[in-house]
C-alpha cells in the first residue's frame, strides 16, 4: 500500500502546477511569445547589398539599439507624442468630468426618465469608433455639414474645424461623445453600491443634495474615478481610429499624426517592421509607466487620506 | 543541381536588371528554359483584388485550363500596398501564392525582395501587345519579365463641357493654357475653381511627373540614382504650387464628401484624371451625367504628345510557385486572350493594358456617364498609346508616403511646393541608405 501513498502525495503536490498549466501555456503562446518576438524584431534590421536585387541581396542583421535611437531621435515621433498630449489634455478631463456629472445627476433623488437618459448617454459607446469618426468628420466638413448650413443662414462665423487648434477640439469631441457613456456607467454602478444608510446619516446631519454629492458620493466613488482615468489615459496614448479616419478629409492631419499612426506607416506602408517594432515597444513602455505611475500616485493618495 | 542552376539564373537576372536599366548592354538571360516546372497538372492560387475575378477565372478553369490540367483558385485580397506587405510576409515563410496582382510601382519592391519570378521564357512573346511605356514597367527596362500588364490608367483631362461653354473657356492644349483657363474662370466666377490640387493620392502626381519626362529611379552600375527632384518633376511641382499659391485652383483633398459635392454642383468644373474617371464620377457627381467631356491631357509644349499613367496593375508569378510555367501561361491568357479580356472588362470593369483589347466588344459604346461622347474609347486608345515610360524604384512606398504629408502641408499653407519635393527626395534617399542600398549622389 506504500506505493499508493506516494502516488497520492505526488499527485497532490503536482496538482497546482497541473491547474496552472493551461493558463501558463496560453500566457506563453499569446502574450510572452509575441512580445518577445516584437522585441527581437526591434533589435534587427534588413541590410541590402548594392542594388538590392536577386536572392541574397537582403539579409536580416543585428541592429543593436539602432532602431530605438532612431525612434527616440525622430522629431516626428516626438511631435506626435506632444500632439496626443494636447489631445489627451482635452479628452480625459472633459470626458471624466461629464461622466461624473451625468452619473451624479442620474443618481440624484426624484430624477425622471433615468433609464432612458442612461441608455441615451451610453448609446454612442455602442457605435464603432471608425463609424463615429466618419460621421463627425462629415459634420465637420463645411460643404456638406448641416451645422455650417445653419451658421451660414444665421450669418455667424464658420470656423474651420479640421485645421489648427480647433482640430484638437474636433477630434477630442469624437472621443468624448463616444466614451462618456461607458465611464458614466462605471461611476454610476459604483454610486448605486453605496449603502442607503450613509445618505440617511448625511441627511440627518443636515446635508443638502449638493453637499451629499460633493462630500459623500464623490469620495466614495474615487476608486472608480481612478479606474476610468486609467483606462482613458491608455486609450489616449493609443489614439488611432479618429485621426486615421479624419485624415483623408483634411490636409492638416499627417499620416504620422499620432505615434501609433507612425507605427502603422512604418509597418504597413514603408514595410519596415523592425522600426515599427521598436516604436511599438517604446509606446508600450511609456503606456505602462504612465498608467501605473498614475495608479500608484492615486493609491498613495487614498492611503494618505485613510491614515488621516 | 537544381539549386545552383536556379541560383545562377537569379544572379543572371539581377545582372540583367543592372545592365538593362543602365542601358549599357542587353544581356539575354532568360531563354534557358527551366524544366523543373513543366506546365500541368497544377493547382494554382491567385491573390487579387479585382472584383469578380473568380468569374473570369472560371472561364479558364472550364476552358483552356481544363485541357492543360491547370486549375486556378482565386483568393480575394485588399488592394495596393496592403497586399504588397502581405505578399512579402508570405514570401518570408516561402508560402507566397503562385500568382499575385501587383501595381506597376510595387514591382521593383517585390523584385528586390526576390518575390517575383522572371517569366520571360515562359510567357511567350507578348511585347507587341502593349504600349511601350506599359511594357517597360513590367520588365523594369531589362530583358527579364516580372509581370504581365493587366490594366492601365492613361491620364486624361475631364471637364464640364456645358460650363466651359457658359464661361467661354477653351479646352487647354498645354499646361500654360490650363493655368490661363484656371485664372480666366476665377475672374468670371470667383467662387468656382477649375480643379483642386490634392495630395491624398500620390499616383496622380507621379503620373503628371511621368508625363513631363521625370525619371525618379534609375540604376547605373551597382548604384541607384534617385531623381525625384529632377528638373521635370520640379517643373510639375512648381506649376501646381504656383496655381495653389495664387488661388487659381483649390487646395482641398479629393475623394471627400465635400469634393463630391463640388463636382456635383459645378463648383469644380474639371478634373485631371485617368481612363477610369467615368466610374468615379458616376458615384461622385451623379447629377451631372452627360455634361462632362474628355480630352487629352494638356502638354508641356504644343509639339509634344505624351500622357502619364495613374493606376493600373499587373499579374505576376512568385518565386515560391512550384509551377512557374503553368502560372505564366495562365497570366498570359488572362491578360491577352480576347475572351478573358472581354470578361475582365464586363465583369470587373477594368481598362485593359493590351492595346487591341482597348477597342474590343466591351468598348464599342462609350461609358454611360459619357453617352454624349461617342468616340470616348477610340480617343482613349489613342491617348493610351502615348503613355510615357515610368521609372520605379525599390522604395516607392516611402516616396509616396512622404509625398502625402509634405504636399498636404504645402497645399494647406499655400507654400513652396519645391521645398516639399526636396523633402520627398531626401526622405527617399535617406530610407534607401538606411536599408543599405548604394545611392549615387
Amino acid at each position: 500500500m506504500t506505493s499508493r501513498k506516494t502516488r497520492q502525495s505526488y499527485g497532490v503536490r503536482s496538482a497546482p502546477y497541473g491547474f496552472l498549466l493551461p493558463a501558463g501555456i496560453l500566457f506563453a503562446l499569446f502574450f510572452a511569445l509575441p512580445i518577445g518576438y516584437a522585441v527581437w524584431l526591434s533589435l534587427h534590421k534588413v541590410e541590402v547589398k548594392g542594388l538590392g536585387l536577386g536572392r541574397g541581396a537582403r539579409s536580416e542583421v543585428w541592429a543593436g539599439l539602432a532602431n530605438y535611437t532612431d525612434a527616440l531621435t525622430d522629431s516626428e515621433l516626438l511631435h506626435g507624442a506632444l500632439r496626443i498630449l494636447g489631445y489627451g489634455a482635452i479628452v480625459v478631463p472633459v470626458m471624466l468630468g461629464l461622466a461624473l456629472v451625468f452619473a451624479l445627476m442620474l443618481d440624484a433623488d426624484r430624477v425622471r426618465l433615468a433609464p432612458f437618459t442612461r441608455l441615451a448617454i451610453f448609446l454612442p459607446y455602442a457605435i464603432p469608433g471608425v463609424v463615429a469618426a466618419m460621421m463627425w468628420g462629415f459634420l465637420y466638413l463645411p460643404d456638406v455639414s448641416p451645422f455650417y448650413f445653419v451658421l451660414d443662414r444665421l450669418g455667424l462665423p464658420q470656423p474651420d474645424l479640421l485645421d489648427g487648434g480647433p482640430l484638437y477640439g474636433a477630434m477630442a469631441n469624437i472621443a468624448v461623445w463616444g466614451g462618456t457613456g461607458f465611464n458614466m456607467i462605471v461611476i454610476y454602478t459604483a454610486l448605486r453600491a453605496i449603502p442607503a444608510e450613509v445618505y440617511e446619516a448625511a441627511r440627518l446631519d443636515g446635508c443638502s443634495q449638493f453637499q451629499i454629492a460633493l462630500r459623500v458620493k464623490i469620495p466614495m466613488v474615487a476608486p472608480s474615478l481612478v479606474l476610468t482615468a486609467f483606462f482613458s489615459i491608455i486609450a489616449t496614448l493609443q489614439v488611432f481610429n479618429e485621426p486615421t479616419t479624419l485624415k483623408p478629409l483634411t490636409n492638416a492631419l499627417s499620416t504620422t499624426w499620432s505615434p501609433l499612426m507612425g507605427v502603422y506607416q512604418d509597418a504597413f506602408v514603408k514595410g519596415d517592421i523592425y522600426a515599427a517594432a521598436a516604436t511599438a515597444v517604446l509606446i508600450a513602455v511609456v503606456t505602462l509607466v504612465l498608467s501605473f505611475g498614475f495608479l500608484r500616485a492615486a493609491n498613495s493618495r487614498t492611503k494618505q487620506e485613510e491614515a488621516r | 543541381m537544381p539549386f545552383t542552376k536556379q541560383h545562377r539564373r537569379l544572379v543572371a537576372t539581377a545582372t540583367a536588371v543592372v545592365l538593362g536599366a543602365s542601358a549599357l548592354a542587353a544581356c539575354g538571360s532568360s531563354d534557358d528554359s527551366d524544366t523543373q516546372d513543366a506546365s500541368g497538372p497544377a493547382n494554382l492560387t491567385y491573390w487579387t483584388w479585382t472584383p469578380n475575378m473568380d468569374k473570369v477565372v472560371d472561364l479558364w478553369n472550364e476552358g483552356p485550363g481544363k485541357k492543360q490540367q491547370i486549375k486556378v483558385t482565386v483568393k480575394k485580397q485588399a488592394s495596393g500596398d496592403t497586399l504588397v506587405t502581405k505578399i512579402l510576409t508570405a514570401h518570408k515563410a516561402q508560402k507566397a501564392p503562385d500568382l499575385v496582382q501587383a501595381e506597376y510601382q510595387a514591382l521593383p519592391t517585390l523584385v528586390s525582395n526576390d518575390a517575383l519570378a522572371d517569366i520571360s521564357g515562359d510567357a511567350g512573346d507578348l511585347k507587341g501587345k502593349f504600349a511601350d511605356g506599359i511594357w517597360q514597367q513590367a520588365t523594369l527596362g531589362t530583358d527579364a519579365l516580372y509581370a504581365i500588364p493587366q490594366d492601365s490608367g492613361p491620364m486624361m483631362f475631364y471637364y464640364r463641357a456645358d460650363l466651359f461653354k457658359k464661361y467661354g473657356l477653351k479646352v487647354p492644349g498645354t499646361w500654360d493654357e490650363f493655368a490661363e483657363t484656371a485664372r480666366a474662370l476665377k475672374k468670371k466666377a470667383p467662387d468656382k475653381d477649375l480643379t483642386t490640387f490634392s495630395a491624398n493620392d500620390s499616383g496622380l502626381f507621379a503620373g503628371l511627373a511621368q508625363q513631363a519626362g521625370a525619371k525618379w529611379w534609375t540604376a547605373s552600375g551597382d548604384k541607384w540614382k534617385v531623381g525625384i527632384d529632377d528638373a521635370a518633376t520640379k517643373k510639375v511641382a512648381d506649376f501646381w504650387g504656383g496655381l495653389v499659391k495664387e488661388g487659381a485652383v483649390d487646395n482641398q483633398p479629393m475623394y471627400t464628401p465635400a469634393w463630391n459635392k463640388a463636382l456635383n454642383t459645378g463648383k469644380q468644373i474639371a478634373w485631371v484624371s485617368a481612363v477610369w474617371a467615368p466610374g468615379t464620377l458616376t458615384t461622385a457627381a451623379p447629377d451631372t451625367k452627360g455634361k462632362w467631356a474628355m480630352a487629352p491631357l494638356p502638354q508641356w509644349d504644343a509639339s509634344s504628345n505624351a500622357t502619364g499613367s495613374w493606376g493600373g496593375s499587373s499579374t505576376a508569378v512568385t518565386t515560391d510557385s512550384k509551377h512557374r510555367a503553368a502560372a505564366a501561361k495562365f497570366a498570359a491568357w488572362l491578360n491577352t486572350d480576347k475572351a478573358a479580356l472581354t470578361a475582365l472588362a464586363k465583369e470587373s470593369g477594368i481598362y485593359p493594358a493590351a492595346t487591341d483589347a482597348q477597342l474590343s466588344g466591351a468598348f464599342q459604346e462609350p461609358p454611360a456617364y459619357f453617352s454624349n461622347q461617342a468616340d470616348f474609347y477610340p480617343q482613349a486608345q489613342k491617348i493610351a498609346k502615348t503613355t510615357a515610360p515610368a521609372a520605379w524604384g525599390p522604395n516607392v512606398n516611402v516616396a509616396y508616403a512622404t509625398f502625402k504629408d509634405a504636399f498636404a502641408a504645402a497645399a494647406k499653407n499655400r507654400s513652396d511646393f519645391g521645398a516639399a519635393l526636396t523633402k520627398m527626395q531626401d526622405a527617399t534617399v535617406a530610407d534607401m541608405k538606411k536599408q543599405g542600398f548604394e545611392v549615387a549622389e
